[in-house]
């Protein structure tokens, strides 16, 4: 019998983020993992699911709900946890909510500082996490190049780019005094070809939004926007029009273009990705807010 | 062969994912001078392969225009890699940056790591999981300084295989001559390092040439180009497979028939019907089964993240490491079990060393009390040469003896990473002080300071009745996964 000591990419990032999972649920007293939703998420909750089987998963997810989700979004989070025993905690920013806030009215920094960054830190002090875990990824975006696996954030959440702790090997400083917090990035090294290969291999559920269908949008500053529900403002109303289109990521409705697509299995979405122009986050408008945009919402808390 | 190509030769993409789902993974540190073309390097790896996206090379040129340093009309592939704001305001790299990239053969991923002088410890970190270093020189300047502690931080980390990049021949009419007494330089100095695996490549990182294809101006140079060399290495030995570590990181009891010890294989083969044994108890068992999510695997090699079940109810906590049992048969090693050895120490914090102080030691899945016992030498890493110090402060490297309140399973550095490294961790900032690789053990007799400073309770003395002695040794017990070690007296 012939045995195989090498494991392939997929496999050898798989054994990596498990590990660091792992490594988490050891070291701290309340984790928790964040779960937006996304392709991402669903391939760590997929790789939290693996790393304690056949038990069951020792911290439950939390979602950030902007209350500007689409609804799509929402009944699948709901049926997933479901489905596969998770506890779920959903939390909002209700006070800013019932204060009308949203992008169409307050504009994307606005709503994104109190529905999305503000929502998070709340929660996080409300049920006293002192670990959490983002499903971002290092390829995404240039400041997310520099983050550490295990990214320390102190009592107010912040993060110092130019005091990060040294990490090394797989050994990963999990110490931390009250109030203090450590994000954790699981999938750091993964790229977004990786997230749909395993997404395929893995069989993976994720969003119907990613498939390529008919559905109604409308150009909203260059960006297709599809209203997701009544609050789209009356001028763009009648601008309404019906195109085959899909989402290459996931968020808030309004600050989320959709991308006109043929791609309706995951094969045809990597070959789309492959062959496209443009990467992921063009499509998310809180990325062009400010110069180093990401950068600064990662210092004030945001992931 | 870029991807774009792969397909319009009309392999089909369900052929394509099929073919990339197979290949390996390459890590990779990249290591030069604040000048030496290193971001060019790299962002020329990235382009060429492709990786770029069209919006990302527009906002690219944007850059370039206002902050670029590559001169009117070329593109500043630098300032692709240098991400903060802080940076592109400088010019250098100031942290570790991760960036990947995949052809036809092989995934990538690169540490971009910068070579300023004080920022040494960066280069540590990116070093620690890399596979490969490309050290690049510039071929008007040759092997210098900072040359010499690249190479000397690459042998230190236990890189084996190095790619020494002489960057810019197009400034030396790509000289044969300058290139071949460069790698002679390079050769002599390197030799004593004992870095198994040495290829240099004679490039312009700016003009492309040698980096991904070979180039029609060196026709003297016969060696492939280095993305070629990139692809093809053989890293499959890189782990040490002979001697089984299983460092247990997590206890798994869902319910009464199932208890589970999961790890990741750090060295080593395990399989099912094995003899292994428990340390630090002694205690023997076999290998039951060898569970995943994705159903039980015969056998297991690094870095298999998995979960032992054993034939035998033993009980093993989270530190405490699996290990193949002895057999006159085998050609396996113990890993040395004991709370002293010798190190090489990378000082990582602005807070200098205090010797007097206790740490917090890492190591594998231990943490534990931990104090540097003496240093031996401090090591210049320009000269190399060894130099007294009684302490040492950021970005210095020396050779110390520690001891650890707890007793750890380790081997040196040299024969088994994961079992060979750890971290000193700041009891009081919590900061990761400093990181360091372990030589060998040493016996107590050589310790500097007495060996058994431990806290101690002392039951009887205290005056507290034996039937408290379980509910005491529990919470010593639990302190002690904490890190925090106690000697009990009874």
């Amino acid at each position: 019998m012939s045995e195989n000591y090498s494991l392939s990419h997929l496999k050898e990032l798989e054994a990596e983020s498990i590990y660091i999972i792992r490594e988490v649920a050891a070291e701290f007293e309340n984790p928790v993992m964040l779960y937006s939703i996304g392709k991402d998420s669903s391939v760590m909750v997929r790789l939290a699911e693996k790393a304690f089987a056949p038990g069951k998963v020792p911290f439950p997810l939390m979602h950030i709900d902007s209350k500007w989700k689409f609804k799509e979004m929402i009944e699948f989070r709901d049926w997933y946890a479901r489905e596969h025993g998770w506890d779920l905690i959903v939390e909002s920013n209700m006070e800013a909510f019932k204060a009308g806030v949203g992008p169409f009215t307050h504009g994307s920094k606005v709503h994104t500082d109190l529905m999305k960054t503000k929502a998070l830190l709340d929660a996080l002090d409300k049920h006293k996490f002192d670990a959490a875990f983002g499903g971002a990824r290092r390829d995404e975006e240039k400041s997310r190049a520099k983050e550490r696996i295990f990214s320390f954030r102190d009592q107010f959440h912040q993060w110092d780019p130019k005091n990060q702790r040294p990490e090394l090997w797989d050994i990963y400083n999990a110490r931390i005094n009250r109030g203090e917090s450590i994000r954790v990035f699981p999938l750091s090294n993964w790229t977004e070809l990786d997230i749909w290969q395993y997404i395929r291999l893995e069989k993976i559920p994720i969003v119907p939004l990613y498939f390529a269908k008919e559905r109604p949008v409308v150009n909203i500053d260059g960006q297709l926007i599809m209203p997701d529900d009544d609050r789209l403002p009356e001028e763009y109303r009648s601008k309404i029009e019906t195109r085959k289109i899909r989402f290459r990521t996931l968020g808030c409705w309004p600050l989320t273009g959709a991308v006109e697509s043929e791609a309706d299995t995951i094969e045809k979405i990597v070959e789309e990705m492959m062959t496209t122009t443009k990467s992921e986050r063009t499509t998310r408008v809180i990325d062009f807010d400010q110069e180093a945009s990401m950068e600064q919402k990662k210092r004030e808390g945001y992931f | 062969m870029t991807n774009q190509e792969t397909i319009g030769k009309k392999l089909s993409i369900e052929e394509y994912l099929d073919q990339d789902e197979r290949k390996d993974l390459l890590r990779l540190l990249t290591a030069g001078s604040v000048d030496d073309g290193k971001s060019t390097l790299i962002g020329r790896l990235l382009f060429d392969s492709k990786k770029l996206y069209e919006d990302q090379l527009s906002a690219l040129e944007r850059d370039s225009k206002r902050v670029g340093n590559a001169g009117a009309g070329k593109i500043d592939y630098a300032l692709l890699l240098d991400g903060l704001k802080a940076e592109r305001e400088q010019g250098i790299t100031i942290d570790v940056a991760y960036r990947y990239f995949s052809t036809n053969k092989r995934k990538f991923i690169i540490a971009d790591t910068p070579g300023h002088e004080q920022y040494t410890r960066n280069m540590i970190t990116g070093g620690s999981t890399a596979n490969l270093a490309i050290i690049l020189v510039d071929a008007r300047t040759g092997v210098i300084t900072q040359t010499r502690r690249h190479t000397y931080l690459c042998s230190l980390l236990g890189i084996k295989h190095v790619a020494l990049a002489v960057n810019k021949m197009d400034l030396v009419d790509f000289d044969q001559k300058v290139f071949d007494k460069i790698v002679e330089d390079y050769r002599a100095f390197v030799a004593p390092l004992g870095i198994p695996d040495i290829h240099c490549f004679p490039l312009s990182a700016l003009e492309g040439d040698n980096v991904v294809e070979r180039s029609e101006r060196t026709p003297w140079y016969d060696g492939p180009a280095l993305l070629d060399f990139l692809e093809t290495v053989h890293i499959g030995n890189d782990h040490n497979l002979t001697d089984f570590r299983f460092p247990v990181q997590y206890v798994l009891r869902p319910n009464l028939d199932f208890r589970g010890f999961c790890g990741k294989v750090a060295s080593g083969i395990v399989r099912v019907g094995d003899e292994v044994m428990a340390l630090p108890s002694g205690k023997k068992s076999r290998v039951k089964e060898i569970y995943t999510y994705d159903g039980s695997l015969d056998y297991a090699f690094p870095p298999q993240s998995v979960t032992l079940r054993l034939e035998d109810e033993i009980d093993i906590s989270r530190g405490e490491m699996i290990v193949k049992a002895p057999a006159e048969d085998s050609t396996e090693t113990q890993p040395n079990v004991g709370r002293y050895f010798e190190a090489m120490l990378v000082w990582m914090d602005e807070e200098p060393m205090d010797a007097s102080k206790s740490f917090f030691i890492k190591h594998a899945t231990n943490t534990s009390r931990c104090r540097i016992d003496h240093i031996s030498y401090r090591v210049d890493v320009n000269t190399m040469e060894h130099c007294d110090a009684a302490g040492l402060a950021l970005n210095e490297i020396g050779r110390v003896t520690i001891a650890t309140a707890k007793e750890l399973f380790f081997d040196a550095y040299a024969d088994n990473k994961p079992t060979g490294a750890f971290v000193i961790i700041d009891p009081v900032t919590n900061n990761t002080s400093a990181v360091g690789m372990i030589i060998a053990p040493v016996d107590e007799s050589l310790l500097h300071t007495a060996a058994d400073s431990l806290p101690t309770l002392d039951l009887p003395r205290l005056g507290i009745a034996p039937e408290h002695y379980a509910a005491i040794e529990k919470a010593v017990k639990d302190l002690s996964r904490q890190g925090i070690e106690v000697k009990v007296v009874k």
